[in-house]
């Protein structure tokens, strides 16, 4: 679980992109859709849409018939993938057809561990690697669970993205520190995705004990939901995360997925414009 | 000594049974579950806790629980001598109020002013709802909507009990979904609530805690035995859905090498139909769910299955992880009964003993049927009779086309 060789992280597309982030001052913008929501025909001109609009990282989430530290939003948007038996094997393909546009903007796949552990670990992350995914965030395979899997993600440029909690102590952060890659995923509050409120300050606090550990971008997500909430925590932040706010646009859209990249860019955008023209008190 | 010693020293660390169990949750929960396996380890060899456990189990659940003779069944069936280990009997109607008996404990030393629960059948939502009652403690059930309609009774017990109810509504609607919802809220309230889980699984430290609880059964049932048969049985019986109740049973046997154990899954419309909630029986492949690795029923793109059952409690896609390994190292032998031969012991030990079981015990008592027939009635089998039916007349009623 050590991290992987200089050269391979340098070639990273997630390191990279943080990197030339990092150099021009702005915090990334990392917006989640789930794959195969409303329909898998339509998963690869969303990703382009997240790009056009100001997306530096893309997370794709991976569905799943349990998602347990999902709220209703992206419970119910598994259950449109899942609909049209969106499986993992299709997730792949999807990258893979993104690629052969984008070869830049790093993708990052989310979701729980059962998909993988039944494809088999070694030929996901060939075919991952192969499909041209840089990253992987398995909600319920924290770092002392990842055991084996983790290097043999690395051994195929896949990054270990793990998160941190406001509950997680601080031998536990340093641990999770040490372990993770590209970059980590702060969960801003207690509870699923698509949760209330979030506190911008309490998470800054949060954010500033986990800088004394870690050089890695650390990334907020749950709660962030327009400009305004993009703004307080890109202050924070070196990105936000936006899941259920774009899943909820994509669900009242089912019905005319045609005009769902649209929506996804307005409020992209709009997030974008706030991250990069906001100016710190 | 026993070849399977190395099983008592289980799990480890990091509460893995082989390659089983585990702790695979997001993040946030990882701190409560660390705190939780800091309070249990504090207790567990503490005489004053198990002073205290002890004394709640005799004088409010009522153990030891009787181990009955179940003599005119045994002699219909013409074989092995079936004994029935009465865990009906206790307050609130099955085995399930051990464990939260114990965990109600940990939830008081803990400080947490709430507790919440997943049910199937509805035999754990009042057995937490009874002790959350008993000590003051806020009480919140999840209960898959489709279980909610076929166990009304039980429900209608925890509304009267104080407890809230609340109806699962995503997914299959069954159990495995309520577990869901619930890790749900304690990720949501983890700082004031304690969850009692209700089976063998669920992340480390919950397999092993609920284990210790719930080997009360057996521990009573192997003394019973040398008091009563004169020697330890030759077989035992136990259904299993998630598998408490026959872990409860077995633990305590497990170094008796002679004493051979089956583990009765639902066979639910035949396990050959794909329509079922036997995991262990259908070898299903390894996959993680509720935070620990197991065998669990899932398709090819690795998502759950969903399962079919009669009986609501049994009604889960995977298992207990320490199952998961007794099958793998051949301690345990897991077979299933089907719906039609559930209702058939259902119906018969009602007739012929004057004893109304669960339709979850009733798969226990299915196979024990079948197994007695081979044996002679020199030999000994103990079923645990892990709840009592009551709560499934309406099922039963349904089937005979009456309705209430």
């Amino acid at each position: 679980m050590n991290r992987t060789v200089s050269n391979r992280i340098e070639q990273n597309r997630i390191d990279q992109r943080f990197a030339a982030l990092k150099a021009q001052g702005r915090t990334a913008l990392i917006p989640y859709i789930t794959a195969g929501d409303p329909a898998p025909a339509h998963t690869v001109d969303f990703m382009h849409a997240c790009v056009e609009a100001g997306a530096d990282v893309l997370e794709l989430g991976v569905p799943f018939s349990d998602p347990m530290a999902d709220g209703p939003v992206i419970q119910k948007a598994c259950e449109r993938a899942l609909v049209h038996g969106t499986r993992l094997q299709h997730v792949l393909e999807m990258v893979a057809e993104f690629r052969q546009r984008d070869s830049e903007t790093p993708v990052v796949l989310m979701g729980y561990l059962n998909p993988i552990e039944r494809m088999g670990y070694d030929i996901f992350t060939r075919q991952a690697q192969v499909s041209g995914v840089d990253g992987v965030l398995v909600v319920d395979m924290p770092p002392e669970e990842a055991g084996d899997n983790a290097a043999l993600f690395a051994e195929h440029g896949l990054q270990s993205i793990f998160l941190l909690a406001p509950t997680t102590s601080e031998a536990r952060a340093k641990a999770i520190c040490e372990h993770g890659e590209g970059y980590l995923y702060y969960v801003s509050l207690k509870g699923v995705t698509g949760a209330a409120t979030l506190d911008a300050d309490a998470v800054g606090a949060q954010l500033s004990k986990l800088r004394r550990v870690t050089e890695l971008p650390l990334c907020v997500g749950f709660g962030i939901r327009d400009g305004a909430t993009a703004a307080a925590i890109g202050r924070v932040a070196d990105g936000v995360i936006v899941g259920s706010a774009l899943v909820g646009r994509i669900a009242e859209r089912a019905d005319d997925p045609a005009s769902i990249p649209a929506a996804l860019k307005s409020i992209l955008g709009e997030m974008r414009e706030a991250l990069d023209h906001d100016v710190p008190s | 000594m026993s070849r399977f010693h190395d099983l008592t020293q289980l799990p480890d660390a990091r509460g893995h049974f082989g390659p089983y169990g585990g702790r695979f949750v997001s993040e946030t929960l990882s701190f409560a579950l660390e705190e939780l396996e800091n309070i249990y380890a504090s207790l567990k060899n503490d005489p004053e806790f198990q002073a205290e456990f002890d004394r709640d189990l005799t004088h409010y659940v009522g153990r030891p629980s009787p181990l009955y003779h179940a003599e005119r069944w045994s002699r219909e069936i013409g074989g092995a001598q079936i004994w029935l280990k009465r865990e009906d009997l206790n307050h609130t109607g099955a085995h399930k109020v051990n464990n939260t008996i114990g965990q109600a404990l940990l939830a008081k030393k803990s400080g947490k002013p709430r507790v919440i629960a997943e049910t199937g059948a509805g035999q754990h939502g009042v057995a937490t709802a009874t002790v959350a009652a008993r000590l003051g403690l806020k009480c919140e059930i999840y209960m898959g909507a489709e279980d909610v309609e076929r166990q009304k009774l039980n429900v209608y017990r925890m509304h009267l009990l104080g407890a809230k109810v609340v109806p699962v509504e995503s997914g299959s609607r069954t159990l495995k979904d309520a577990m869901n919802e619930a890790l749900r809220d304690w990720v949501t309230n983890v700082d004031d609530t304690f969850y009692i889980i209700g089976t063998v699984a669920g992340p480390h430290p919950y397999p092993m805690l609920v284990r210790d609880f719930s080997a009360i059964v057996g521990r009573e049932a192997r003394r019973q035995s040398l008091e009563q048969i004169g020697r330890l049985p030759d077989a035992l019986v136990a259904c299993v859905g998630g598998g408490s109740n026959a872990m409860g049973l077995f633990y305590p046997f497990v170094e008796d090498d002679d004493v051979i154990m089956y583990g009765v899954e639902a066979g639910g419309e035949g396990v050959a139909t794909g329509r079922h909630a036997a995991p262990l029986t259908a070898n299903a492949p390894r996959g993680v769910l509720h935070g620990n690795r197991t065998y669990l029923m899932s398709d090819e793109g690795g998502q759950v299955a969903d399962t079919q059952s009669i009986s609501a409690g049994l009604d889960y896609p995977g298992v207990g992880p320490e199952h998961a390994l007794w099958k793998d190292v051949g301690r345990v032998r897991y077979v299933a009964a089907d719906d039609d031969e559930v209702l058939a012991a259902f119906r018969e030990l009602t007739l012929v003993e004057g004893i109304m079981p669960a339709l979850e015990s009733a798969h226990a008592l299915a196979h024990a049927k079948k197994l007695a027939g081979e044996m002679s009635s020199d030999q000994h089998i103990v079923v645990n009779l892990s709840g009592r039916g009551d709560k499934d007349i309406h099922t039963v009623a349904k089937l005979d086309g009456i309705e209430f």
